[in-house]
C-alpha cells in the first residue's frame, strides 16, 4: 500500500505498528453517564479532533506542531476548546424530554481563520464557530480601559487604538440554530461538497438545509407510511457524496442502501440505485433482519466506493454494482451463535460506526471488550486491537488480540464468554492523511499512532 | 398496576428460559431456522420479544428503530409458530403449545392494536407539532405537492395554526381509549381468581385456558400502552 495514508502495508512489506499515543478522559471506575463519548470526528486537515458526549458537551483537541528536537514524537493532541453545545430540553407539547446527547459532529471545510462545525442532538442542529483571539485593542477614545464610557466632551485629543498581544483565547459561539424540522430522532448530518448545504436525517425523513438559512429546510426523503401501522423500515444513516453535490445515500434498518440524485426530482423517494445483498438462506434466523440493519454508511474519500456496517460485518460496495458488495469483512463472526442472548440484553441493537483511512486502503470499526478491528483491503489482512489502560504506556506497541471460539483456549486468547459487552467501541475516527486514529471507549478517547512514521 | 410481583416472577422465568434457549443457539451446528425450532424456544423468544415491545412502548418517546425491529422479529416468530397451531396438542409439555397459540392469538390482536394505536398517536402528535413546511416558491423546489401522497401532503402542509388539524388531532388522541377494559372484572388481581366479566375484552374468549400470570401480563401490555396514549389533561 503506497502513499501517506495509514493502516496498511507499504511496498517493503513492513506492517504498520500501531502504538499508544495518548488517552483522554477520567480513569475513574465510576463513569458518569454524561461523560460517555457519543461521537468523534477529525476535521479536514486532521489538526483538530472533536468529541461530543452524552452531556451535550463538545471537546476539541488540537494537534501540536511537531517538535524538531523530538522527532520520534508526533504531534500530540491537546485540549483546544470545550463548550456546552446542547442542553436538555423539554418539549411541552409532547411532554417529552429531549436528550442533550451529541449524536454527530461534522466539520465544515476551513475557509478563513475560524473553524466551523455542525453538532446535533436528537432534534436540533447547531453551527458553531470556533475562533482564536490572541490580540486585543487598547487605547479606545470613547471608553476607559475598564470599559466605562467616557464623556465625549471631556476628550481633548484623539488617539489610534493599538493592538496588543494577549494570552490565546479560543471562543466557541453558536452562529446558527437549525431547529423544529425533525419529528423523529436525528441520526445523521452530512455537509455537502458545495460547502453551502447539508442534510440531516431522522428515522423517517431527510432534510436539506442551507447553512445560512435556519427557518427553512427542504424535505428530500420521506418514508413515513400514510398509515403508521404499515411502518416496517426506518432510515439509519445518510451521507452526501464527497464530490458530487447532487448525490447522497441513505441506509435502512432492513439492510438496504439507496443512492439518490437530487437532480432527478425534488423529493427523492425514488432512488437512483438500490444496494442490497441477497440473504444467505443457510444463515437465516429470527434475528436476520436485526443483524442486517445498517448502523453506518460512509463514502470512500475517492467517492468510488462506500462502506456499510451491520451488526456482524463491514461491507465495501462499488457504486457501480448494486447486486452485492465488493468485499465483506467479518468483524466478530463468533457472535453469530450468541445472537439470542445479545437480543435479550439489547446488545444486538448497538450501532457501530466505521471509517476509511486517508487513502481508502484500510477500514476500521469497533467491537466489544474495547476491541476494534482494522482491515487492510490490499493485503486482505485484518487485526484486532484493544483500547485499554493496561496497554497505555507511551509509544507502546499494541499487541494483536484474538478471540477463541473453539474449545481449547490458547495463551493470550480470550474466550467469547469472557468478553465484556459493556465495553463497546462504537465510535472511531481516522486522520484524513496520517496514520493516526482516535478510538472512543466509553468515556475515554484513545489516540494511537503508527510507529514507523 | 396489577400484580407486579407476579410479573416480576414471570420475567425471572423468562431469563431462565432464555438461558436455556441460549444453550440451544450456542450449538454451532444449529443452523438457525433451517429446521423448525422447538416450540419451547420459539415461545420463549416470542415472550421475550413481547416484553421488549412492552418496554419499548413504555418509553415516553420510543426508539423507532428498536420498535420496528422488535415488531418485525415478533412477526417472524409468530409466522414460524403458526404451523404449530394446526397440530393437535402434544402430550408433553401438557398444555404449552395450545397456551402459546392462544397467547399468540390474543396477543397478536392486542399487540397490533397497541402498536397501531401508538404509532397512529405518534402521527397525530406529529401533525400537531410540525412546523409548516414551506412550499418552495423561491429557489430550488423542495417538494412538489402533486408527487406526494395526499395524506402526507396534508400533514406537512397544515401547521399547528390550522384549527381543523388541531381538532382532528385531539379527537384522534382520545378515540383509542377503551374504558370497557377497566370495567372488566376479568382483569381483577390474580388473588381473587378469575371471574367471568360482563364486558368483552380481547382475550375473553380464551380466558379459561389462559394462565393468570399470562393474563396479567397481557393486561400490563395493554394498560401500559393505554396509559401512554392518555394525553395530559386540559389543565396542563
Amino acid at each position: 500500500m503506497a502513499g501517506a495514508g495509514g493502516g496498511g502495508c507499504p511496498a517493503g512489506g513492513n506492517d504498520f505498528q500501531w502504538c499508544f499515543s495518548q488517552v483522554k478522559g477520567a480513569i475513574d471506575e465510576d463513569v458518569a453517564e454524561a461523560d460517555i463519548i457519543s461521537t468523534v470526528e477529525f476535521n479536514y486537515s486532521g489538526d483538530l479532533l472533536a468529541t461530543g458526549d452524552k452531556g451535550g458537551r463538545v471537546v476539541i483537541f488540537q494537534r501540536e506542531q511537531e517538535n524538531k528536537s523530538r522527532p520520534h514524537s508526533r504531534g500530540e493532541y491537546n485540549v483546544y476548546s470545550t463548550f456546552q453545545s446542547h442542553e436538555p430540553e423539554f418539549d411541552y407539547l409532547k411532554s417529552l424530554e429531549i436528550e442533550e446527547k451529541i449524536n454527530k459532529i461534522r466539520w465544515l471545510p476551513q475557509q478563513n481563520a475560524a473553524h466551523f462545525l455542525l453538532s446535533t442532538n436528537d432534534k436540533t442542529i447547531k453551527l458553531w464557530k470556533i475562533s482564536e483571539r490572541d490580540k486585543r485593542a487598547e487605547g479606545y477614545n470613547l471608553k476607559d480601559e475598564d470599559g466605562r464610557l467616557r464623556d465625549p466632551f471631556r476628550i481633548t485629543a484623539l488617539r489610534v487604538p493599538i493592538l496588543k498581544p494577549m494570552d490565546l483565547m479560543v471562543e466557541a459561539s453558536p452562529r446558527r440554530i437549525f431547529a423544529n424540522a425533525h419529528t423523529y430522532h436525528i441520526n445523521s448530518i452530512s455537509v455537502n461538497s458545495d460547502h453551502e448545504t447539508y442534510l440531516s436525517a431522522d428515522d423517517l425523513r431527510i432534510n436539506l438545509w442551507h447553512l445560512e438559512i435556519t427557518d427553512r429546510s427542504f424535505n428530500i426523503v420521506d418514508i413515513k407510511p400514510a398509515n403508521m401501522e404499515e411502518l416496517t423500515e426506518v432510515i439509519t444513516a445518510a451521507e452526501f457524496h464527497p464530490h458530487q453535490c447532487n448525490v447522497f445515500v441513505y441506509s435502512s434498518s432492513k439492510g438496504t442502501i439507496r443512492l439518490c440524485d437530487m437532480r432527478s426530482s425534488a423529493l427523492c423517494d425514488r432512488h437512483s440505485k438500490f444496494f442490497e445483498e441477497p440473504e444467505d438462506p443457510s444463515s437465516r434466523s429470527f434475528f436476520s433482519e436485526i443483524i442486517s440493519s445498517i448502523s453506518d454508511v460512509k463514502f470512500s474519500h475517492s467517492g468510488r466506493y462506500m462502506m456499510s456496517r451491520d451488526y456482524l460485518s463491514v461491507k465495501v460496495w462499488d457504486l457501480n454494482m448494486e447486486s452485492r458488495p465488493l468485499e465483506t469483512h467479518q468483524v466478530h463472526e463468533y457472535l453469530r451463535s450468541k445472537l439470542c442472548s445479545l437480543y435479550e440484553n439489547d446488545c444486538i441493537f448497538d450501532k457501530f460506526e466505521c471509517c476509511w483511512n486517508g487513502s481508502d486502503s484500510a477500514i476500521m470499526t469497533g467491537s466489544y471488550n474495547n476491541f476494534f478491528r482494522m482491515f487492510d483491503r490490499d493485503t486482505r489482512r485484518d487485526v484486532t486491537l484493544e483500547a485499554s489502560r493496561e496497554s497505555s504506556k507511551p509509544r507502546a506497541s499494541l499487541k494483536p488480540r484474538k478471540v477463541c471460539t473453539g474449545g481449547k483456549r490458547k495463551k493470550d486468547e480470550i474466550s467469547v464468554d469472557s468478553l465484556d459487552f459493556n465495553k463497546k467501541i462504537l465510535h472511531t475516527a481516522w486522520h484524513p492523511a496520517d496514520s493516526v486514529i482516535a478510538v472512543a471507549a466509553t468515556n475515554n478517547l484513545y489516540i494511537f499512532q503508527d510507529k514507523i512514521n | 398496576m396489577l400484580s407486579k410481583g407476579l410479573k416480576r416472577k414471570r420475567e425471572e422465568e423468562e431469563e431462565k428460559e432464555s438461558l436455556a434457549v441460549d444453550a440451544l443457539w450456542l450449538d454451532p451446528g444449529h443452523a438457525a431456522v433451517a429446521q423448525a425450532p422447538p416450540t419451547a424456544a420459539s415461545s420463549s423468544l416470542f415472550d421475550l420479544s413481547v416484553i421488549k415491545l412492552h418496554h419499548s412502548l413504555q418509553q415516553s418517546e420510543p426508539d423507532l428503530r428498536h420498535l420496528v425491529l422488535v415488531v418485525n422479529t415478533l412477526r417472524r416468530i409468530q409466522a414460524s409458530m403458526a404451523p404449530a397451531a394446526a397440530l393437535p396438542p402434544v402430550p408433553s409439555p401438557p398444555a404449552a403449545p395450545s397456551m402459546a397459540d392462544n397467547l399468540l392469538a390474543s396477543s397478536d390482536a392486542a399487540l397490533s392494536a397497541s402498536m397501531a394505536s401508538l404509532l397512529e398517536d405518534l402521527s397525530h402528535i406529529e401533525g400537531l407539532s410540525q412546523a409548516p413546511q414551506p412550499l418552495a416558491d423561491e429557489g430550488p423546489p423542495g417538494r412538489s405537492i402533486g408527487g406526494v401522497a395526499p395524506s402526507l401532503g396534508a400533514l406537512d402542509l397544515l401547521g399547528p395554526a390550522t384549527g381543523c388539524l388541531l381538532d382532528d388531532g385531539l379527537e384522534g388522541l382520545f378515540e383509542d381509549i377503551d374504558t370497557s377494559m377497566y370495567d372488566n372484572e376479568l382483569w381483577a388481581p390474580a388473588s381473587e381468581g378469575l371471574k367471568p366479566g360482563p364486558e368483552d375484552g380481547p382475550g375473553k374468549e380464551e380466558a379459561p385456558e389462559l394462565d393468570e400470570a399470562e393474563l396479567d401480563y397481557l393486561m400490563d401490555v395493554l394498560v401500559g400502552t393505554q396509559a401512554l396514549e392518555r394525553p395530559p389533561g386540559p389543565g396542563r
